[in-house]
C-alpha cells in the first residue's frame, strides 16, 4: 500500500458559472509546449468570433437610416428552435463554453474580441488567425437582399475599424455580398488595401451560380489584386429542400457543410473557372476533406464520358482542384488512418492543404489534429500548419510573444523557417 | 503506488468536481449521488479537460416491436460525464465511451478511509 499524502498536490475545484478561456484551453497550451511550436508560425485560416455579441456596434455602421434603426431594435437573432432552423451547435449545453464565454472578465480595452482571440490563439499555439463572423455565414438565405448588402458593408467597415487594425496577428477575408454582383465587386475596391484584409469570402449557403457572367469583374479584380477567394460553408439548416429532411443536427452538419462547397465547386470547375481566371487561388473552407477525393473521382469519370460539357478544361477536374488551397477542419480523423492518408495525398496536402480550428465552435480542431499525424514529416507539418497559409496569403513571418518568450527562455533557438 | 488525498467525505457537494494535480498527474474526481469516481483528466479525442463539463444521462431512442419510433428519453441508469470541447461523452461508472468501448478515461481507484477520500495513483 502506498503512501497516503495530500503533500505535493495541487487542488482546483471546476466551477461551471465561471468561464476563462485560459483555463478552458490550459490543454491545449500544454500541447503548444510539448509539441514545441515555438519552432514554426501557425496560421488559422477559419476562427470565429460571436458579430451577434457587438451587434449594437456593427449596426452603427449600417448606412440606411432605417435599416439601421430597425438592426438595433430588432438585433440580429441567430433562429431558436421555434423557426424551424434551429442552431444545435452547443449541444443541449454539452457545450459549456457557448454560453459561459459571456461571462468571460475582459479588460476595457483592446476591444473584447481581440482579447477573446489572443486568449485562445496564445493556448493553441497560434500566431494568425483569419477571423470570421458566425450568424452571418447564413445571411445570404434571408429573404431580404438588401440585408446582406447593407450589413456586409457594415459589419466589413466595423471589421477593419474595430479589431483588424489594432492588432496585426488577427486577419479577415471580408465578406462579399453575394446577391449583389455590383456591391461585391465595389466591396472588393474599397477594402481590398485595408490593413489585415488577406482575401475575400462567399458563404456558401446561396443560391446563386458562381460561374455567372455577374461576377466575372470581381473575380477578375481579385485576380489582378493577387487575393484569394474563399467559399466558406455552412449548414444551411432549413433552407435545402434536400436537407429539410434531416431532423438531427449531426445528419444537418455531416451533409450541410459538404454539399454547399460539392455544388459551388463543381460549378466552378465544369464551366472551366480555372482557366477563365488563372490565377485566382481559391480555398474551400469548413467541409472537411473526404469530399474532396470523391467530388474529384466524379468529376474525372464523366469528363472523360462528356468532354463536350466541359470543353474550357484542359487537363483532367482533379488536376485543377490539385491546385486549389483546402482548409483542414472538421478534418475526417475517427480510425481509418489509410483513407485519411489517401485524402491528403489526392489533394497534394504538403502545398494545398491549410490548418483551420474553427474555435470556438463546437467541432473545433486543434493543431495537434495535424502535427500528431505519423505519416507527415516535420516539413508537411510546418506547411499545412502555417506555410502553406502564408504563401497563399503572402504573409510576413509572425510568432506570437507567447511563443518567442518561449524560445528565449530555452535560449538561442534557430529561426523559424 | 501513492494514494493522494482528495478531501475529507463531506467536503465536495454532489455533482462537484476536483482536479487534483499530483506529479505528472491531472485527475479529476467526481461526486456523483454519493459516490466517488476518478478518472485522468484528459479526453482520448484531442486531449481536452474531459471531466471539467457537464453530466448527462444517456440518451436513448424510443422504438417500438414494430420499428416504429417514439421519440427520445434519457436512460438515468446510464450517467455520462461530456467532454466540454466536442462533446464526447463517457459512461460515468467505467469512463467508456458508449460507442466505442476501447476509447475510455483512464480510471484511478477511490480509497475512502477515516472520514477522507484518497485517489490511488
Ligand atoms: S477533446 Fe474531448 S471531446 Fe474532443
Amino acid at each position: 500500500m502506498g503512501n497516503a499524502t495530500g503533500f505535493g498536490a495541487r487542488y482546483r475545484d471546476v466551477d461551471l458559472t465561471e468561464f476563462d478561456t485560459r483555463q478552458a484551453l490550459e490543454h491545449a497550451a500544454n500541447q503548444a509546449v510539448e509539441r514545441r511550436y515555438e519552432d514554426f508560425m501557425i496560421v488559422d485560416c477559419d476562427s470565429h468570433h460571436y458579430e451577434t455579441e457587438s451587434f449594437k456596434e456593427i449596426a452603427e455602421y449600417i448606412e440606411d437610416p432605417v435599416m439601421r434603426h430597425e438592426a438595433t431594435y430588432q438585433g440580429f437573432s441567430g433562429g431558436g428552435i421555434n423557426i424551424g432552423k434551429g442552431n444545435h451547435q452547443e449541444m443541449g449545453g454539452r457545450i459549456i463554453r457557448y454560453r459561459a464565454r459571456k461571462k468571460e472578465i475582459v479588460p476595457p480595452s483592446p476591444h473584447r474580441d481581440i482579447t477573446l482571440m489572443r486568449r485562445w490563439m496564445d493556448a493553441m499555439g497560434t500566431d494568425v488567425a483569419c477571423m470570421f463572423p458566425t450568424p452571418m455565414l447564413n445571411l445570404a438565405l434571408s429573404p431580404r437582399e438588401d440585408i446582406e448588402t447593407q450589413l456586409a458593408w457594415a459589419y466589413n467597415r466595423w471589421l477593419c475599424e474595430r479589431i483588424l487594425a489594432h492588432d496585426t496577428r488577427i486577419r479577415s477575408m471580408l465578406y462579399l455580398p453575394f446577391h449583389n454582383p455590383e456591391e461585391c465587386l465595389k466591396v472588393v475596391n474599397a477594402f481590398a488595401e485595408k490593413p489585415g484584409v488577406i482575401g475575400f469570402m462567399v458563404t456558401s449557403t446561396h443560391y446563386r451560380a458562381v460561374h455567372d457572367n455577374t461576377y466575372a469583374k470581381t473575380y477578375r479584380a481579385l485576380e489582378e489584386r493577387g487575393l484569394p477567394l474563399a467559399f466558406h460553408s455552412a449548414s444551411g439548416t432549413g433552407s435545402e429542400e434536400g436537407l429539410r429532411l434531416l431532423n438531427r443536427f449531426m445528419g444537418v452538419h455531416t451533409m450541410g457543410f459538404s454539399w454547399h462547397n460539392i455544388l459551388h465547386m463543381t460549378n466552378w470547375i465544369t464551366n472551366g473557372m480555372p482557366e477563365r481566371f488563372p490565377r485566382l487561388k481559391t480555398l474551400w473552407i469548413e467541409s472537411g476533406l473526404a469530399w474532396v477525393p470523391f467530388v474529384m473521382q466524379r468529376l474525372d469519370n464523366e469528363w472523360m464520358m462528356r468532354n463536350s460539357d466541359a470543353p474550357l478544361l484542359k487537363r483532367l477536374p482533379s488536376d485543377y482542384m490539385r491546385e486549389m488551397f483546402y482548409s483542414t477542419q472538421p478534418m475526417e480523423m475517427v480510425n481509418n488512418l489509410e483513407m485519411l492518408q489517401a485524402t491528403f495525398k489526392m489533394i497534394n496536402a504538403e502545398t494545398q492543404l491549410c490548418y483551420a480550428s474553427d474555435y470556438p465552435h463546437w467541432d473545433m480542431d486543434l493543431p495537434s489534429v495535424i502535427y500528431d499525424q505519423p505519416f507527415l514529416s516535420e516539413q508537411a507539418k510546418r506547411n499545412i500548419l502555417g506555410g502553406n497559409a502564408q504563401r497563399l496569403f503572402k504573409l510576413d513571418t509572425i510568432l506570437s510573444d507567447v511563443k518567442l518568450q518561449r524560445r528565449a527562455a530555452r535560449g538561442g533557438a534557430s529561426p523559424p523557417q | 503506488m501513492a494514494e493522494v488525498l482528495v478531501c475529507k467525505r463531506g467536503e465536495l457537494a454532489d455533482g462537484a468536481v476536483r482536479i487534483v494535480y499530483f506529479d505528472k498527474h491531472e485527475i479529476a474526481v467526481i461526486l456523483q449521488d454519493g459516490a466517488y469516481y476518478a478518472y485522468r483528466n484528459v479526453c482520448p479525442h484531442q486531449g481536452g479537460p474531459a471531466c471539467e463539463g457537464i453530466r448527462v444521462p444517456r440518451v436513448i431512442d424510443v422504438v417500438d416491436e414494430h420499428g416504429a419510433y417514439h421519440g427520445q428519453s434519457y436512460d438515468k441508469e446510464q450517467m455520462h460525464i461530456v467532454c466540454p470541447w466536442h462533446g464526447y461523452e463517457f459512461n460515468l461508472k467505467t469512463g467508456e465511451h458508449p460507442g466505442n468501448n476501447r476509447i475510455k478515461l483512464k480510471k484511478y481507484d477511490i480509497v475512502e478511509r477515516g472520514g477522507e477520500v484518497y485517489v490511488a495513483v
